[in-house]
């Protein structure tokens, strides 16, 4: 089932519609209800190898509808430490949870300071507003 | 809403899964107006369409209908279409929506004397109602497959054609445009579910019908797209020399299905280890599963056989099933 609209305040966001729940220096990753919404629901997350490297506004992974496919950009850099793999068991995991259950990665992350480029939740929302 | 064939259609409603599964268990509708209607007319016309399609049409009598090609001297199909007998000497042609004016203008240039070709798609509205459940709720009796006849729904006057693209049973409403919109809208009305374009696709992949554009085209041939079935080749059809001898010959290449070993989804254009390409590709909703059609040498289009398919860079195990992918378990 799918969520509602919703961005929680306590996350960062990247503009192509991920975030991050930053905790010291790690954070969890993952893509917005707007993401999501837009794609219809998953049948298919692509994910990255443990241990993989992500560069800040580089693709990681993929998450695919049935009508279309689309990568997911990394918000932050970072290595992997986790895959959910409830999302890659079920997809429509993260269409009903984008933020919780439906969580992507959860990586360490090599730059905390990159964490100021992304936007608070009012900046987001007005990032969505304009699409 | 997508543009499609200079139409705006809808890909989805309520969502691509929800509407297929609604349309395997239970009842949707399809507004198809975007498709073409052909009709040929005159004394002269079962030997004029017995001369370009590649069905043998003597076997159809007024109220039946029948799956056929148009076809080129090489053997390539120009469209795939369902030709309805309406009475001797008429023929309706329902085209796809893409090829129409390729299907009208292949078919005007070898009219000959005694039969006229007119294309009449801005005269019908076209809705298709699919699924188990979906002639006990416009209140339509079992019928043949492959049949038509003119009938009232909603209080509208349709033909109505026992055909589809989804593998169940159901309709397809040809009625006149004006009352289209009254059509669907009571359609609508019978707890009938709206499906878009999106789902139309899944539907017919799983029960392995071709989609002309993606699996079949003017370069493709039916020997090999395993459309040999409606090749009447002894009624000497444009390109049943050409086909003849692709059968006899085996052809090189064969169109398989395959269902996907590993996780991912198969999509139009990705190749396929040994020399192949996929020509369709989707997440079945039936199967939860990766499914495709695609082209492949023969040495690999054995039942069973594996295949690897390159899923944007990264190698997917992939297995070649007997069609259709989707069967009916009752």
């Amino acid at each position: 089932m799918a969520a509602n609209e919703s961005y929680p305040d306590d996350l960062r966001y990247h503009p192509e519609h991920d975030w991050a729940r930053i905790d010291g220096d790690e954070a969890v990753l993952g893509i917005t209800w707007y993401a999501q919404d837009a794609l219809g629901e998953l049948v298919h997350f692509e994910a990255p190898r443990l241990g993989a490297a992500l560069t800040k506004d580089q693709a990681y992974a993929e998450v695919e509808s049935v009508k279309a496919v689309s990568d997911v950009i990394a918000p932050l850099s970072g290595e992997v430490l986790a895959v959910n793999e409830k999302a890659v068991e079920e997809p429509e995991t993260i269409n009903g949870d984008p933020y919780g259950e439906g969580w992507l990665v959860r990586i360490r992350l090599s730059d905390a300071s990159e964490a100021d480029g992304l936007m608070a939740v009012d900046a987001y929302r007005a990032h969505v507003a304009e699409q | 809403m997508v543009p499609f064939a200079g139409w705006e259609m809808p890909v989805q409603y309520e969502g691509v899964i929800p509407e297929h599964l609604a349309v395997r268990s239970d009842a949707g509708a399809f507004d198809v107006s975007h498709m073409g209607q052909l009709h040929v007319e005159g004394p002269a016309t079962a030997e004029f369409l017995q001369s370009v399609l590649s069905n043998d049409i003597d076997r159809l009598a007024d109220g039946e209908a029948q799956y056929t090609l148009l076809t080129t001297e090489s053997g390539g199909i120009v469209d795939d279409l369902i030709v309805y007998r309406m009475s001797h000497g008429h023929y309706l042609l329902v085209v796809n929506a893409g090829n129409r004016e390729a299907a009208y203008g292949w078919l005007k240039e070898r009219e000959r004397r005694g039969t006229e070709v007119r294309d009449a798609s801005d005269e019908y509205a076209l809705v298709a109602v699919q699924g188990p459940k979906s002639l006990a709720r416009l209140g339509l009796d079992d019928g043949e497959q492959f049949t038509h006849g003119m009938g009232e729904v909603g209080g509208i006057e349709v033909m109505v054609c026992r055909t589809g693209y989804t593998g169940e049973k159901g309709v397809e409403l040809l009625s006149a445009d004006e009352d289209g919109a009254a059509l669907w809208d009571f359609v609508i009305g019978q707890d009938v579910v709206p499906c878009g374009l999106g789902a139309r696709d899944t539907l017919r992949l799983e029960v392995c019908y071709p989609l002309h554009g993606n699996d079949i085209t003017t370069e493709t041939d039916a020997i090999s797209a395993g459309l040999g079935w409606v090749c009447a080749l002894d009624t000497g059809f444009t390109g049943a020399e050409a086909l003849r001898r692709i059968k006899d010959a085996g052809p090189e290449r064969r169109l398989v299905a395959f269902t996907m070993e590993e996780k991912a989804v198969p999509r139009q254009g990705m190749a396929i280890e040994g020399g192949g390409e996929v020509t369709s590709g989707t997440h079945s909703p039936s199967l939860d599963v990766g499914i495709g059609m695609g082209y492949v040498p023969v040495a690999q289009a054995a039942e069973g056989q594996e295949l690897e398919i390159d899923v944007r860079g990264r190698p997917r195990r992939a297995r070649v099933v007997k069609k259709p992918i989707y069967r009916k378990e009752s």
